[in-house]
């Protein structure tokens, strides 16, 4: 028996139900942006954690460094600077995978087994399955995973999914000098964020909320949002994330209905075959050749 | 090799082998791309090598199966003209398929059926094509909105070309003598007037014959 902390309730590309018995509890990360400084430690832990090292690149004018998420960057400060009733606000988000309850990328993925979502909720991908298609990416709506230049695999932020395994909270946490990065069930963030978000909205921050959201079945990385009513401010962050219909009539619908058509055509040809019989050149027809052949 | 001189000459050498090598490359690109639409068939990945195999390898079948689909097509589109008398062969197709096709309205070298099969493929072909573009991401990058609704226009596509492929294969083999003008290249007398009586007509310089 695999370890409780790595039961899977989800495997891409697997059309049985995953063994569902034990009840694991669902986790989260919490990232509260009015607490975050962007001092990028989460970025630095997480690539110490996971062994990654980009190539240096270069300036582009802003902070954000690099530029993109790729397969050596799981996780990525993007700073958006925002003038709103006259007041300059720095809006820091840190941006990775959602580790979404219903994930695009699983459901679009074509190996079975490369992405798996495990019972705690932790969306993972097993680039030692994946075929480098980039359907996950396809399927996404976060526009999180990248396709290595290198390797072909897809690569994306884990939640530290190893170190969770072992009852420890993901490397970006564990770093966070702020406290604005907190790990624990779900249930538990979701409290802590009740506490953080009456104290914006005391603050002055109206619109303070949870960014969890609904369209995706919820996520187990939230944000707490100073703006809750705007998170496209946040770099872009969607405002009702959810997997498009077009992936969701590719990889549902489009399914059964091909394999129905192929079955009934197939069953189809060989009924006919054997009711019908062939289609065989009658004795006239060979006698009338004959006649046509004489008065040529 | 020559054989029965009463034989026609249906198909050239070059035809046969531009027809065979669009066939092996559609299998080919058919099989990997099951492979990759639905876990049932992600067992058809060994025979390409490895799954990484399959996916690296089937837009290659599929760029050389359009290339050499458009060289075949530039060969026959214009005896696949559609005309008057294959829409109506067409309307009647039912009688055929019930076992009874001397009524049949005269054709020439085509029937209806297969100047229409020759255009849905034509057509089908192009928009694999270029939806397969447009979700190769080892040589493109598209906008992903184009890329969703690619993905969902190939996996369309090809399906209907695969039923498509099947009625043309099994209308092979429910006609006698009909494989074998792909095989080497000629029909018998009586198979083509049977079943391309217009067509027959010209080969034998008997008069009387239709457009084809």
């Amino acid at each position: 028996m695999a370890w409780q902390s790595l039961d899977i309730q989800r495997r891409s590309a697997t059309t049985t139900p995953m063994p569902g018995a034990r009840q694991a509890t669902e986790v989260a990360k919490l990232i509260d942006i009015s607490q975050c400084i962007g001092c990028k430690a989460c970025q630095v832990a997480c690539m110490e954690w996971n062994d990654l090292r980009g190539e240096v690149g270069h300036c582009a004018g802003v902070y954000d460094n690099p530029g993109d998420l790729d397969s050596q960057t799981w996780t990525l400060m993007r700073y958006t600077e925002l003038e709103n009733n006259g007041r300059l606000e720095w809006l820091i988000r840190k941006d990775g995978c959602m580790h979404c309850q219903d994930p695009g990328c699983l459901k679009a993925c074509p190996a079975p087994g490369a992405i798996v979502q495990y019972a705690n909720g932790i969306v993972d991908f097993h680039q030692e399955h994946c075929i480098g298609c980039g359907y996950c990416i396809t399927g996404c709506p976060f526009n999180i995973p990248r396709l290595s230049e290198k390797d072909h695999k897809a690569y994306k932020c884990s939640l530290c999914s190893d170190r969770v395994a072992v009852g420890q909270s993901p490397a970006c946490v564990k770093t966070c000098p702020t406290g604005a990065l907190h790990f624990g069930s779900k249930e538990a963030m979701k409290d802590h964020a009740d506490h953080r978000i009456a104290d914006l909205k005391s603050r002055g921050f109206s619109n303070a909320g949870l960014y969890d959201p609904p369209g995706v079945q919820g996520t187990h990385v939230m944000y707490v949002l100073q703006h809750a009513d705007h998170p496209e401010w946040y770099a872009g962050l969607p405002r009702d994330p959810a997997i498009s219909p077009w992936i969701g009539l590719w990889k549902g619908l489009a399914k059964p209905l091909a394999i129905g058509a192929m079955a009934a055509i197939t069953l189809a040809s060989l009924f006919h075959y054997i009711i019908k019989g062939p289609n065989a050149i009658s004795k006239e027809t060979e006698k009338e050749v004959e006649h046509d052949s004489r008065s040529q | 090799m020559i054989r029965d001189p009463n034989d026609l000459q249906r198909y050239t050498a070059s035809d046969r082998v531009i027809h065979w090598i669009v066939g092996i490359c559609f299998i080919l690109a058919g099989l990997s791309g099951l492979a990759l639409f639905h876990p049932a068939f992600w067992p058809f990945t060994l025979l390409f090598g490895s799954s990484t195999w399959t996916r690296i390898l089937h837009p290659y079948f599929g760029l050389i199966m359009t290339l050499s689909f458009l060289l075949m097509a530039l060969r026959f589109w214009q005896l696949n003209r559609m005309n008057q008398i294959d829409w109506a062969w067409l309307r009647r197709v039912g009688e055929m398929v019930d076992g009874d096709d001397h009524n049949m309205p005269e054709q020439g070298k085509y029937n209806g059926g297969q100047k229409l099969l020759f255009w849905l493929l034509l057509f089908g072909t192009i928009l694999l094509l270029f939806s397969g573009i447009v979700i190769w991401r080892a040589w493109f990058h598209f906008e992903i909105g184009q890329v969703r609704l690619a993905s969902v226009v190939h996996a369309a596509v090809a399906a209907v070309m695969i039923g498509l492929i099947m009625v043309h294969v099994y209308a092979s083999i429910w006609v006698k003598g009909t494989i074998r003008a792909m095989w080497y290249g000629t029909v018998t007398r009586a198979w083509a007037r049977q079943h391309h009586l217009a067509w027959y007509r010209q080969m034998l310089g008997l008069g009387n014959s239709q457009p084809r």
